[in-house]
């Protein structure tokens, strides 16, 4: 059976190229780029080439790179960096549907005694920018918000965002593991101080992560021992995920029409097929100002986990924000933050493509999808009910 | 992804007995679309007062599912009396067992078939002296100390998988400790035996097959003789002798003085091993 993977908010396929520029560095090339021989010396050079790669991608300076080991060591090197320099500080603010990166850190936080703001969104999955503005305290160290949500692929203005911050000498930092790679994101054309990204988003292996560290920003680093990263985060490196994060980092630059083309009408095509097809299926999430491959999509009165384990009868991969699926007993905080009812928020299915999904791929979802819904809504106790008093109102 | 039996699988992806009975002799509704799980169960008795057919609908998991369709197969052809045995254990094992987690799915289907056997007997459900414990879930102290003692529950997170009970805002976990240190001290000062948990047919059955394999079997065979498992009826375990057991003048005696001896010490007291006619 074929795999249709359309889940590449969760992970995506280590591309052929890719694969290719890495698998030297495992075991001809296995040198310390720290090391004085050239056989190390080799291996520094490449490094070096990656981090230009992955600059190049931000529009950023080499320096501004920190190779980490994943997102969520960025984005908790982040934080913990702005409240270790800001020793006074005691104030964070973050949103409510922010990756569990973010989330749990902050609750963490807060438990330890700081005071933690989580700006709300709207229906639609949009910052709040007025309480998001209001939010900012003299007493506020950091600012954290995601470029792009996750599970709706909701786009949010962090650059604004970044510029409010900076008028009141807060940093602020992004989660935009998301974003990088599917949206164009430039560095100089914002005042973002810290921004975070995946290497296993974008089409390069798990284990390899970035921060960007705007130049100027005061920096406290997570990861203490050798000098690599210029001491900002010690440890030997990941030489052959950081090769693969520069050459994905290239392919990413070179595939971002493609993306912003070919992969959102794929997209398009998958949604409004499937709201055509299915009654009382709606998209969470804005229309306009999402990631050109993300669609998340609620199908009343049926369980997600049920609906992803039907679908993978037919070799369809996605991911659901039922309660269910969480290994929790409630659905997705984003679409509850979101204020999506229950009846919804229980059935939501999020569907993310990549540029290696065909025609096909969205074919098999449109013709297999419809009668799983079907199916179980005939076992559903809501349905028929529900179906009639919607019908009257 | 869940790690779940092939058995769940199967009654998940075919559902056995799933609708509504019209005019039912018993029915109930439990759970809620809030808390992610909900089964209505109806069942029709037969003129000798056996369920001759109950149907289900879960809005639900695959385990939510698999556990009201595994419970409608499990009553057709019992009394009321035998149905109001069934427990949510006895679901899980049906089941092959389920996850940790998913154990408040087999729960919410002991809770209704509780509520129909309630709604058939005329017999009101309320019980107006619980009180709500966990607001996000809806669940009272009288359910939460009924699983507890069920099903011999220690810790919060055990609760939280059986019946949901502190599994959203977590302000509930306090309370939910109080009334586990409650019920395990007195227990505890009590210095009762613990109750043996009944075993299920689905139990004991599986228990006699590995005691078979792993302490008679490989003896008879040493012997060139053999016995293979032919039924289990309440306690009475029904054999049939192989190979040369079949001949043996005193397989009989190898029966009584060693099979069922075995199947007493590893399974039950109770059990008496016979053995079918040739």
């Amino acid at each position: 059976m074929k795999t249709v993977y359309l889940d590449n908010n969760a992970t995506t396929m280590v591309s052929r190229e890719v694969l290719d520029e890495m698998l030297p560095f495992f075991h001809d090339r296995y040198g310390n780029p720290s090391s004085m021989h050239s056989f190390g010396g080799q291996v520094a050079r490449k490094l070096l080439e990656a981090r230009h790669r992955v600059a190049s991608l931000l529009g950023a300076d080499p320096e501004e790179i920190i190779f980490t080991s994943c997102g969520t060591e960025s984005d908790n090197t982040a934080v913990m960096s702005s409240l270790l320099v800001n020793p006074g500080k005691t104030h964070v603010v973050t949103s409510r549907v922010e990756h569990p990166a973010i989330k749990v850190l902050c609750e963490h936080l807060a438990q330890k005694g700081y005071r933690v703001t989580m700006v709300g969104v709207d229906s639609a999955g949009r910052l709040d920018m007025e309480e998001y503005e209001a939010s900012l305290t003299p007493d506020t160290a950091v600012a954290s918000i995601m470029w792009a949500n996750n599970e709706t692929g909701v786009i949010f203005p962090v650059e604004e965002a970044a510029r409010l911050a900076r008028a009141r000498g807060i940093a602020f930092h992004t989660d935009a593991v998301q974003a990088v790679g599917k949206i164009p994101v430039n560095m100089k054309d914002n005042v973002i101080d810290m921004l975070s990204l995946s290497g296993h988003k974008l089409h390069a292996p798990k284990g390899i992560g970035v921060l960007y560290v705007r130049k100027g920003t005061k920096f406290s680093p997570f990861l203490i021992g050798g000098h690599q990263e210029k001491g900002r985060r010690g440890g030997t490196e990941n030489v052959p995920g950081i090769i693969g994060l520069g050459r994905a980092c290239e392919l990413a630059a070179a595939s971002m029409e493609k993306e912003n083309t070919y992969v959102r009408n794929l997209r398009d095509r998958l949604e409004s097929e499937l709201l055509t097809a299915i009654p009382q299926s709606r998209v969470n999430g804005v229309q306009d100002e999402r990631l050109p491959n993300t669609t998340n999509i609620s199908f009343e009165f049926v369980e997600g986990e049920s609906i992803l384990l039907l679908m993978d009868q037919f070799g369809i991969c996605a991911s659901s924000g039922s309660a269910c699926t969480s290994g929790s007993l409630q659905p997705s905080h984003v679409l509850r933050a979101m204020g999506v009812p229950y009846t919804m928020a229980h059935g939501s299915i999020r569907f993310s493509l990549s540029v290696y999904n065909t025609e096909e791929d969205i074919d098999l979802v449109i013709k297999e999808l419809p009668p799983i819904i079907e199916k179980l809504r005939v076992l559903s106790p809501y349905w028929t009910t529900q179906q009639g008093a919607c019908t009257t109102v | 992804m869940w790690e779940y039996t092939d058995k769940v699988r199967e009654h998940f992806l075919n559902p056995r007995n799933a609708g509504e009975i019209e005019n039912p002799d018993g029915v109930a509704e439990v759970g809620s679309i809030a808390c992610g799980d909900a089964l209505k169960l109806t069942f029709k008795l037969d003129e000798n007062k056996r369920i001759a057919d109950a149907k289900f609908k879960t809005f639900g998991c695959a385990s939510a599912i698999a556990s009201a369709s595994a419970l409608t197969e499990m009553l057709k052809g019992k009394t009321i009396e035998d149905a109001m045995k069934i427990t949510n254990q006895d679901i899980a094992d049906y089941l092959g067992g389920l996850p940790p987690e998913k154990m408040h799915c087999s729960v919410l289907g002991q809770e209704a078939l509780e509520k129909a056997i309630e709604n058939y007997r005329g017999v009101s459900y309320k019980r107006p002296e619980e009180e709500i414990v966990c607001a996000c879930f809806g669940v009272t102290d009288g359910e939460i100390e009924r699983a507890i003692r069920q099903n011999h529950l220690t810790s919060v997170e055990e609760v939280t998988y059986y019946t949901k009970a502190g599994g959203g805002c977590e302000n509930c976990h306090e309370k939910i400790q109080g009334i586990l240190d409650r019920i395990l001290t007195a227990q505890g000062s009590e210095k009762e035996p613990v109750e043996k948990p009944r075993l299920s047919n689905i139990q004991k059955i599986r228990m006699i097959e590995e005691t078979i394999e792993r302490e008679i079997r490989p003896s008879l065979q040493h012997d060139g003789g053999d016995i293979d498992l032919i039924d289990v009826i309440g306690n009475r375990v029904l054999v049939a002798t192989r190979g040369a057991c079949a001949t043996c003048q005193a397989s009989q005696i190898t029966l009584k003085s060693f099979v069922e001896w075995k199947l007493k010490e590893f399974v039950s007291p109770d059990l008496v091993v016979e053995e079918v006619a040739k």
